[in-house]
């Protein structure tokens, strides 16, 4: 066996309400590449970002090539000979490929102040000639693909001599002939003796390039194990293996046979290929797949906010042309974006104003004032009715809980009679007692003939409360499944699911 | 199997997105303008016509460079006009209320300027207000200042004669008798090279860009943002200090009221010459030519006897095209 290059033990980590990390382990070797899996969520970033120095870690061990080592910041896990490449690469586009490279650290020329282009260029085309890439130094970052981006961040993080390499979601952008080049490159550095923690969502790459993989869950760790030896449906069932985490799961009532929304055929570029999908009135419809899968892609589509290619989209069996947020409330269609605080919520002002906030219209008096006896009644007849816990209607949306927040949100739709309620990651940050609460309210929802759209990361939560899943993978329905044949193991299954993948399987059935 | 392509076509993407385009834009709305004023009236292209918008266009050029960089940082400072007025009026108060040497009174009136924009830096990169309002809030404090040192009195260069000729002097003249071009402009040619020089080959152009790319990255890769930042805002200051030690050379005064309004028009310069106010790009001779764009469109309205009034119309909706051209580019982009 191979050096161990860094061996974190016992590492703690806590974010304001949340426990991310608890007695985490992680082994490195030079010269093998360590896989780190598991669901969304399970503290595979944030344990990498604190051996990067982006999170400092509150109790537990890092040692590197034998030394305990304090890492408080990106320049001291550089020095380390750690670097980490993040999914959002941290580049500067208007600068040229050998100006990012050596940001920072530019050869000066003459009297300290000048730069020496020359040789910033050819250091850089050293530096990228070893990795075998056809790149001009002097091209500009902004006109790269993607692709060649993350080799010029992986030329970076080697330029200070990185013994360390992480890549956080490497793939998640590549076409699969770019991923072949990024493997070819990761294989190289490998027989060179560099150590790279590969931190994916998709688990049949791990068998191609992984020498050993580590599971986490929910913040834990639960395994390393070598590669060779296990299948993907043993990774699988160590991602989700826990027990679901509350009570028997509340089926809500048998939706009705009425369809209240019909997609057909979405297109929007890479991030939407062919979605189509029937949504009935009573209905609750969850939305299964990982981050990055298309969900959230196909909610805002439908809602108008993002312009489609192509498809058509049918409310009540009638087709509607949506052009805008606007279009789509006055079909009664509400979207309840994931980032309520950015987008659901006027933060600053009162529950009073958020919740009329969509329906002001309705309360102007003959001259324009607003009819706040009538604002004050509607406000409040919500705020009962969701049990919204604020001391008055004039408290500030943001001096609420988050689960609070989210109830007003949905108020502020139930006062726009909307009938089709597109929830995206309604529980994200809501703490568990909450949970349940919007659990109810949704039941409710549905129950009263509105038709749900829920988009959830949690699987326990999609199982306990889908009447059907619709299970997304690269920006196609890869699977559906009904309540009651969803497990969480066939979920993942669907949502790793790679395009080469469906096409096999297709071809296969048609055959 | 089928091809996916998600990387955006190269050559078109680098067809609008080069920062070229709008340079050449401006530079080809320079030359038609030249040309339709020519054709419009004979007086606009002779010899004096000429060297009155080369000077005209001196005082706006050397602001609009300093704040190029600022901009290019994607930020924006709003207190060079008043600044210049700063610069020029303790120059005023050094040279003739002081009787420092005139060389020292020069270089005291460029250090105002400088001290002005890294009081600008120094609020922005360490106390985190946003450009906008520190710089307004220096607009405020640069012109009273200027009220108070000044007395609320023009300051006359009455016993130095010889400050004039630094600005309305003629080493061109002396040279060629027949081309009297003023020094001020030699002045701004020079500072154009020197800021042109400073933009891309120094490591202080080089982060001044990296910062308006993406100045987390840049923070990220070790670079001492907060420090950078103030040097680039104390530059901008010390170009505006030029501006104000050139403006009290030519008026062989420092005139304590004037000022406001001038940061506009070098903004205005800045961004007709392509650099983009989103940060991350732009060019010293872009500036230079946006410049030129202001002060022939200026002078050749005002041959044509268009009333001042639609003259500074006119300005306004120029500055609304550049600008709509420079996001309808970026939107081709995106």
């Amino acid at each position: 066996m191979n050096e161990i290059l860094v061996a974190m033990s016992g590492i703690e980590k806590t974010f304001p309400g949340v426990h991310a990390l608890t007695q985490c382990h992680f082994e490195l070797r030079a010269g093998e590449v360590h896989a780190l899996v598991g669901e969304n969520g399970a503290g595979k970033s944030t344990m990498m970002k604190v051996l990067a120095g982006v999170y400092p870690k509150d109790a537990g061990s890092i040692v590197v090539q034998g030394k305990e080592v304090e890492i408080n910041s990106p320049r001291a896990a550089q020095l380390n000979g750690i670097s980490m490449i993040h999914q959002e690469l941290n580049l500067m586009g208007h600068l040229t490929i050998a100006q990012n490279i050596f940001i920072g650290r530019e050869p000066r020329a003459a009297f300290g102040f000048m730069l020496d282009e020359q040789l910033i260029n050819e250091n850089a085309r050293r530096l990228l000639d070893t990795l075998h890439l056809k790149l001009d130094p002097r091209a500009k970052v902004a006109g790269l693909t993607i692709a060649k981006q993350q080799m010029v961040e992986i030329a970076k993080a080697l330029s200070y001599n990185a013994r360390v390499l992480i890549m956080d979601e490497p793939t998640a952008a590549l076409t699969d002939t770019e991923i072949n080049d990024l493997f070819n490159v990761i294989r190289r550095l490998r027989e060179q003796g560099v150590g790279i923690v590969h931190i994916s969502h998709r688990l049949e790459e791990l068998k191609q390039i992984s020498n050993r993989i580590t599971v986490m869950r929910d913040g834990h760790f639960v395994d390393t194990v070598n590669t060779a030896d296990v299948t993907l449906d043993q990774i699988i069932s160590m991602m989700v293996g826990r027990t679901i985490f509350e009570a028997t799961p509340e089926l809500p009532e048998h939706p009705s046979e009425q369809i209240a929304l019909e997609v057909r055929h979405l297109k929007r570029g890479q991030t939407i290929k062919d979605v189509s999908f029937v949504l009935r009135k009573g209905e609750i419809l969850g939305f299964s797949g990982l981050v990055g899968a298309g969900r959230t892609e196909v909610a805002r589509a439908i809602f108008g906010a993002d312009r489609i290619d192509s498809g058509e989209i049918y409310v009540k069996g009638k087709q509607v042309q949506i052009g805008s947020p606007s279009d789509a409330v006055k079909q009664g269609i509400a979207y309840l974006s994931e980032d309520r605080k950015r987008y659901g919520l006027a933060i600053g002002m009162d529950v009073e104003t958020n919740m009329v906030l969509a329906t002001y219209l309705r309360f102007l008096g003959p001259l324009g004032w607003v009819k706040t006896n009538q604002t004050r009644t509607t406000a409040q007849t919500y705020v009962d009715k969701l049990s919204i816990k604020t001391p008055n209607l004039q408290r500030k949306a943001k001096n609420l809980s988050g689960g609070n927040q989210q109830k007003i949100v949905i108020g502020k739709w139930l006062t726009a009679d909307t009938d089709i309620l597109i929830f995206d990651e309604p529980t994200r940050g809501i703490d568990v007692g909450a949970k349940s609460e919007i659990y109810k309210l949704l039941n409710d929802l549905a129950a009263q003939g509105k038709a749900i759209i829920m988009i959830s990361s949690e699987l326990p939560e999609v199982l306990r409360m889908s009447h059907r899943i619709i299970v997304m993978c690269e920006g196609r329905i890869t699977g559906e499944l009904t309540s009651t044949e969803a497990t969480q193991e066939k979920i993942m299954k669907y949502a790793t699911q790679r395009s080469a993948l469906v096409a096999t399987d297709t071809d296969t059935a048609a055959v | 199997m089928q091809v996916e392509a998600t990387s955006r076509p190269p050559l078109l993407r680098s067809l609008v997105s080069s920062d070229s385009t709008q340079r050449l834009l401006a530079f080809a709305g320079l030359i038609i303008l030249i040309i339709v004023f020519s054709l419009a009236s004979p007086n606009f292209a002779t010899q004096q016509n000429a060297v009155g918008i080369l000077l005209a266009t001196t005082i706006n050029g050397i602001l609009a460079l300093g704040v190029t960089f600022v901009i290019i940082t994607g930020g924006i400072d709003l207190s060079i006009g008043t600044v210049m007025t700063f610069s020029a009026v303790m120059t005023g108060v050094f040279i003739t209320n002081w009787h420092w040497p005139l060389l020292i009174g020069v270089l005291g009136g460029l250090a105002s300027g400088a001290l002005a924009g890294l009081v600008n830096g120094i609020v922005i990169a360490k106390l985190k207000v946003p450009p906008f309002i520190a710089t307004l809030g220096v607009l405020y404090v640069a012109k009273g200042l200027s009220l108070i040192f000044s007395d609320l009195h023009p300051i006359y260069f009455t016993d130095t004669p010889i400050f004039r000729t630094f600005a309305m002097g003629s080493v061109v003249g002396a040279v060629l008798p027949n081309v009297n071009i003023p020094n001020a402009v030699l002045v701004l040619f020079a500072a154009a090279i020197v800021a042109s020089f400073i933009l891309t080959r120094t490591i202080l152009g080089r982060y001044t860009f990296a910062l308006g790319s993406n100045e987390e990255a840049t923070r990220l890769s070790g670079v001492n943002v907060d420090a950078w930042k103030i040097g680039i805002y104390t530059l901008c200051g010390l170009f505006a200090g030029l501006g104000g030690v050139v403006l009290a050379a030519r008026l062989n005064s420092a005139q304590p009221a004037l000022g406001q309004g001038y940061e506009l028009d070098a903004i205005a310069a800045v961004v007709i010459g392509g650099t983009s106010l989103a940060g991350g790009e732009g060019t010293i001779i872009g500036t230079i030519i946006g410049a030129f764009v202001l002060s022939v469109l200026t002078n050749g309205l005002r041959i044509l006897s268009v009333p001042q009034e639609w003259q500074t119309v006119v300005t306004g909706v120029i500055v609304i095209l550049a600008v709509y051209l420079d996001i309808a580019r970026r939107r081709a982009v995106r």
